[in-house]
Parts: C-alpha cells; sequence; structure tokens
C-alpha cells in the first residue's frame, strides 16, 4: 500500500440519480466516505457522514424521523445539518456530537456531492449535461457497480477504438482511416475533446429507421471530458453535408448524447452512471428500450474486461510498463489532468490543520 | 489543412490531429506552432515544454 492519494479531493462527484433519493435512507461510499443520502420532507437532498459519532453504527441502516435520522443502535438523533439534537438517557447532548454533513447540488438529473473542503464548494464549477434534464430529449440511463478503479474507466472511455474488439457488433464501427480524429486540450478549464468527424458515412439501419434519414450520413462522435468526473459523448447524425448553424443550434441534424459519470467509490471500485439521451423519437418505446439494453451490454461488457484488468494490476508491483500509441493521445491528457487535480486536493487537505482523533 | 473543425475555443488549446491515412500525429501549441511525430509521449512532452521556448512577445 502506499499512502499517496489516488482520486481528486476538491472536487464535485456525482453520487446519485435524483430519483435514487427519497425518504428512504440511501448509504454510498464516495472516494472511501461512507455517506447517508435523504431527502427532508420538503424536497431538499441531504448528505451526511454515514456513522453515527457514538458508536459508529451506519445511519443509513437507521431511520428517519421527519427530517432527523435516529440511530438504529442507541438512538442518537441527528437533523439535517449533522448536528446530534438527542442522546438517550440524558438531557445534556455532547457538544461535539455531530456528524459532518456534505454540500449537494441537484443538477441534470443528478445528486452532486462535494468532497473537500466545504468552504471551497462552489457550484458553479459542476459540468453541465442538460440534456438528462431537458423535455425536448427523451433519456434512459442507469448505474453499473465497477470493481476497478476508476481510472481504468477513464482510460476506456477516452479511447473509443477498443470498440472494435471488445463490444464487436455492438457500435457501429467506422472506417477509422477516413475519419479527421483531433484531440483538443484546453489547459485553463481542463476539458478534454476527441473529435472523430466522418463526412460521409453509411446511416447503420437503427438510425435510418428510428430517424427516417435515407441515405448516407454526416457522423460525428465527440468526446468531451471534464475530469475527474463527467465524460460526455456527443453523437451526431445528419444527412451528408449538413452542418450546425454558426450560432450553434443545428435543428437539421439528431444527437445522441451519452453521459457517464465517473465516480471513484474506493481505491478499487468505482461507481459507474450511464445515461443515453436523443431528441428524436422521443415516444418510441422501442427506440429507449434498444438504446437502453445496447448501452447496458456495452457498459457490462467493459465492467467485465475492467474488473480483469483491476486484479491483473493489483497483483502486479508499482511502475510496470506500458505503451503508448496513437489512440492514446487524449488518454494521457486525461491521466495529466487527473494528476493534477489530485496534486491540487493533497495540497489544499495540507494548507489546513486536521482534526485528530482520539 | 480542410478537415480541422475546433470544437474549444480557448486561449490554450492544444490541438492534436491525427493525419489522415497516416501513422502521425501533428501537435498544434496554442501560439501556433506545429510539431509532428508518430510517438504521442513525445508529441505531448514536446507541446507542454514549448510555452517555455516561446520567443519573447509572440
Ligand atoms: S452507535 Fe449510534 S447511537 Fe450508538
Ligand atoms: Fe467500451
Ligand atoms: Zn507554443
Amino acid at each position: 500500500m502506499t499512502t499517496t492519494a489516488t482520486f481528486a479531493r476538491n472536487q464535485w462527484y456525482v453520487a446519485a440519480y435524483s430519483r435514487e433519493v427519497g425518504r428512504e435512507l440511501l448509504g454510498r461510499t464516495i472516494l472511501g466516505e461512507p455517506i447517508v443520502f435523504y431527502r427532508t420532507e420538503s424536497g431538499a437532498a441531504v448528505a451526511l457522514a454515514d456513522r453515527c459519532v457514538h458508536r459508529r453504527y451506519p445511519l443509513s441502516e437507521s431511520r428517519l424521523d421527519g427530517d432527523t435520522i435516529v440511530c438504529g443502535y442507541h438512538g442518537f438523533t441527528y437533523d439535517r445539518s449533522g448536528s446530534c439534537v438527542f442522546v438517550p438517557g440524558q438531557s445534556r447532548v455532547p457538544r461535539t456530537a455531530r456528524v459532518p454533513s456534505y454540500p449537494v447540488v441537484e443538477q441534470d438529473s443528478f445528486v452532486w456531492v462535494w468532497i473537500g473542503d466545504r468552504d471551497e464548494a462552489d457550484p458553479a464549477l459542476i459540468p453541465r449535461a442538460p440534456w438528462l434534464a431537458d423535455p425536448a430529449y427523451t433519456t434512459v440511463s442507469g448505474m453499473e457497480p465497477l470493481a476497478a478503479r476508476y481510472s481504468l474507466l477513464v482510460d476506456n472511455l477516452m479511447d473509443l477504438s477498443h470498440e472494435t474488439y471488445l463490444h464487436g457488433g455492438y457500435i457501429g464501427t467506422p472506417e477509422v482511416a477516413n475519419t479527421p480524429i483531433t484531440t483538443e486540450v484546453d489547459e485553463e478549464n481542463e476539458v478534454i475533446y476527441v473529435s472523430r468527424h466522418m463526412a460521409d458515412a453509411e446511416c447503420p439501419s437503427f438510425y435510418a429507421r428510428s430517424t427516417g434519414i435515407e441515405g448516407r450520413i454526416t457522423r460525428w462522435q465527440d468526446i468531451e471530458y471534464h475530469p475527474p468526473c463527467l465524460y460526455l459523448l456527443h453523437s451526431r447524425i445528419a444527412p451528408v453535408g449538413v452542418l450546425p448553424n454558426d450560432d450553434g443550434t443545428d435543428p437539421d441534424a439528431f444527437h445522441v448524447e451519452v453521459v457517464y459519470a465517473i465516480t471513484p467509490e474506493t481505491e478499487h471500485s468505482t461507481h459507474d452512471f450511464w445515461a443515453v439521451a436523443r431528441d428524436f423519437a422521443l415516444d418510441d418505446e422501442e427506440v429507449s428500450a434498444f438504446l437502453a439494453e445496447s448501452n447496458r451490454t456495452v457498459v457490462l461488457q467493459d465492467v467485465t474486461a475492467l474488473n480483469i484488468l483491476e486484479r491483473v494490476i493489483e497483483g502486479e508491483r508499482d511502475g510496470y510498463q506500458e505503451l503508448s500509441i496513437n489512440i492514446d493521445t487524449g488518454g494521457l491528457a486525461a491521466r495529466r489532468f487527473l494528476k493534477r487535480m489530485i496534486e491540487r486536493g493533497e495540497r489544499g487537505a495540507a494548507a489546513r490543520p486536521v482534526a485528530v482523533r482520539s | 489543412m480542410t478537415d480541422r473543425v475546433p470544437m474549444l475555443r480557448g486561449d490554450s488549446v492544444y490541438r492534436i490531429h491525427w493525419v489522415l491515412g497516416t501513422d502521425r500525429l501533428l501537435g498544434v501549441c496554442h501560439c501556433g506552432a506545429e510539431h509532428e511525430s508518430d510517438d504521442p509521449v513525445e508529441l505531448w512532452d514536446w507541446l507542454l515544454a514549448h510555452p517555455e521556448r516561446h520567443p519573447a512577445g509572440a
């Protein structure tokens, strides 16, 4: 075991879909921190440390009483800010009886949680995936547990060329030789964009059926990664030669927005959130079922492969050799940003005195 | 090159184009300087070192 951090603190992470957080207590570990989520009677999402201060019993295994959690072991009762408001058998509540609470923001169908220094939690820093909560789109989504470190999923998603081998038959494979691929890296905003723009491609039968496009298409598949957590795959299909307008509007194309939220659970496991939003065939259940089924299949194929890879890597000593080739250009940039963010998060933690627990 | 479509528009964007039909990568610094390579690691090293070598006023 090394002591160097492997994930970036002082960042926002997707902890859950909004629909998962309700009047039942939800326990979920994020960056190694056990957290309990619930919704107050007035509808606000709450996130508290999932360990009772008394004897460490998980609050997620306890019960809600109005907006308070009553510990399932001896009854310590916490309000939504984490302050203990009742202890059993005595009238005095110890001054230090409180559990940490986490900043949460609900946006784009997700519950985002800030892991790090409370004072630095700025909701404006949360990257957007607006399609997921836009009535002009229909979305299917899910989450798969991954028994592998999140960096393996980042590597996986940053390079789409693995689809030929790992997902043979599931994702249409473009003729890469004729497809300009450009990797763009914005140093200041810490965004990575990998665009594959096919000017003239065959229309996969699924898209022909669901969009009504006849003939050949212009097909774009653009990765936009906002490390550490949010990964977008913009898929654009239009009749050959049809391009977006200069103002960014794009009324004559069809869009599929694939969204992943990559949230470390522990050093060796990850929450793999995935969603697919489309702006066509909005009410077509068959199209929804097809997109849900095919994306879930692809995700599970990746999960299987990455679980294997995790076991191999854990069995090796540090400093193993890899070899990078052209397809890794974007992935290398992602690793560099993640490293930088991890270091930044560690500096933040080091700059402040750490409370010592007795 | 005609096929380059910029998608990010900041002032500090590096671009790497996979040169069509070849195994080569063309890196473009945000200052406009270019460097070609067939190794993405070497290309990134070059690009990230480049601002240090920017001539004054460039
Ligand atoms: S462990 Fe929670 S009240 Fe005792
Ligand atoms: Fe994959
Ligand atoms: Zn330069």
